[in-house]
């Protein structure tokens, strides 16, 4: 058991590595942070009026983190697993004596690293709100974690989706598809569409699989442990299935 | 050191590998022969655990690849078709990295690290990124990898594939300095290098041993040498009866 451990967390610590160096020997992970910090402050500031609005609360910046999610995760994501099948690395990773498991935790935890630098740069915002008046900072800091929280299920979909193909486009483009399902499924507009077409039950159940709808109560700084389960069960859920479409595709050859 | 057994594989309707064995010892060099999609890397892919078989098993020292994989592929060194690396990383990156899979500690990282790049004759380029280097420098960045923790079992597919003659030559005399005290499978197209380096070849056609013998006994089962006899052999399920 104890060795198990070791391995998987060895596994952990190569696959991180390698990620990390990947983002950052490269100008992707730069450009990632640049495109995601500009884009949340036109949204922010521009589209929500976040000064014209006199409060001290960050409600508007957090509103528009599922659906840049939705964007920049699979973004994010696309080239952890596609690419090593693509250039062929995967079948030098498959030979080494590293466990699986430890690998595609180390790849995602990479990534999620990543999004976390992408949400420490936005501190401006929080200064500002400071500024504007007195800003109720638990509520700042919970919305904030539970934002991290999400952000590591956007990115554990797009991986599982990036396992499934040697193209990074197809797996941002697929990526971006079920993330955005997975997200629209609690906004207004299509929940009333779904009720209308299927019924009250069928969109309540849609809404309750929705990204959104559980990002709702975070985004208002209220810790919802109902909400917070959910995206870590996601998480694991799609960790899990990018561990068996990998096994899937060593015993099929592909 | 290596047992294969009945290892099996089949890709859509035909058999890519069928039910081929044989063992490999300590001091055995043996060249792994046979045409394109003879079924060669398959089998080495097998045997290191990057596809699993339908059917048969590759033992390291005992240890099963199917049952104990992460122990058995600590006995191998396996350098793949193609020579895939990091082409972000430097060569000591990359070993680097190979290191920290393999739990390997810093202070055995460093020596190792340091001996296989003397090994591989890769010091002038070490610290240079791997997309800058020439194909033969790859491949032997690539077999500085597969000889990074000094394993039992080599298994290398195509490793004279983009050296120039001098790296040949130095790339025969690093596997004859080895061999000693490993088992050695070396896939190949050019049967002079079976000639001169391998003490045993195995020929491998649509999947199946068809011989299994000394490259001397090999030749001499025809007149015209060891090309003709393998040609010979990798001809003979093609011709009608």
């Amino acid at each position: 058991m104890k060795r198990s451990l070791q391995r998987v967390l060895i596994g952990v610590k190569a696959g991180w590595q390698r990620e990390i160096r990947a983002y950052f020997a490269t100008p992707l992970a730069y450009l990632f942070l640049a495109i995601f910090l500009f884009t949340l402050s036109i949204f922010t500031w521009d589209v929500s009026g976040f000064f014209d609005s006199g409060a001290a609360d960050l409600a508007p910046f957090f509103s528009w983190h599922p659906w840049l999610y939705l964007l920049f995760m699979p973004a994010l994501a696309m080239r952890l697993w596609s690419e090593e099948s693509q250039s062929g690395t995967r079948e030098l990773l498959l030979s080494l004596p590293v466990s699986l498991t430890g690998l595609v935790i180390g790849k995602l935890l990479a990534a999620w690293t990543v999004a976390a630098i992408a949400l420490i740069l936005t501190f401006p915002w929080w200064i500002s709100v400071n500024y504007l008046g007195p800003a109720d900072n638990t509520a700042i800091a919970l919305s904030y974690a539970m934002s991290w929280i999400m952000a590591g299920a956007y990115l554990s979909l797009g991986a599982m989706v990036s396992a499934l193909t040697t193209s990074a486009v197809i797996a941002f483009v697929v990526g971006v598809v079920s993330a955005f399902l997975l997200t629209a499924a609690g906004w207004p507009v299509v929940s009333t569409s779904i009720r209308g077409l299927l019924g009250p039950a069928a969109a309540d159940t849609l809404a309750a699989f929705s990204l959104l709808t559980h990002f709702e109560t975070a985004q208002r700084g209220i810790l919802d442990l109902s909400s917070l389960f959910y995206f870590l069960s996601l998480s694991v859920l799609m960790v899990s299935l990018n561990i068996l479409l990998i096994q899937y595709r060593r015993r099929s050859g592909q | 050191m290596l047992n294969v057994e009945s290892l099996t594989k089949s890709f859509g309707a035909g058999a890519a590998v069928d039910s081929v064995s044989f063992t490999l010892g300590q001091g055995e060099v043996v060249g792994f022969l046979g045409q394109n999609g003879a079924g060669k890397s398959t089998t080495m892919r097998m045997i290191c655990g990057v596809l699993d078989p339908d059917a048969g098993d590759a033992q390291l020292q005992g240890r099963s690849i199917l049952t104990d994989r992460l122990e058995a592929q600590r006995l191998i060194g396996y350098l793949p078709e193609g020579a895939p690396l990091y082409h972000d990383m430097t060569p000591v990156e990359f070993l680097h990295f190979l290191g920290a899979c393999h739990g390997l500690g810093r202070a055995t990282l460093r020596a190792a690290t340091d001996r296989v790049i003397a090994d591989a004759r890769i010091g002038d380029v070490a610290r240079r990124r791997i997309a800058g280097l020439s194909k033969g420098y790859r491949r032997r960045v690539a077999l500085a990898g597969a000889l990074l923790t000094d394993p039992p079992v080599l298994l290398l597919d195509e490793p004279m594939d983009g050296l120039d003659p001098v790296q040949k030559q130095a790339m025969r005399a690093l596997i004859a300095r080895m061999a000693g005290d490993k088992a050695i499978l070396i896939s190949t197209h050019t049967l002079d290098e079976v000639a001169t380096m391998c003490s045993r070849a195995i020929i491998l056609d649509h999947g199946r041993i068809v011989a299994d013998l000394a490259p001397e006994a090999l030749a001499r089962q025809h007149e015209l040498g060891l090309e003709a006899a393998f040609v010979e052999l990798v001809s003979a399920r093609r011709r009608p009866s």
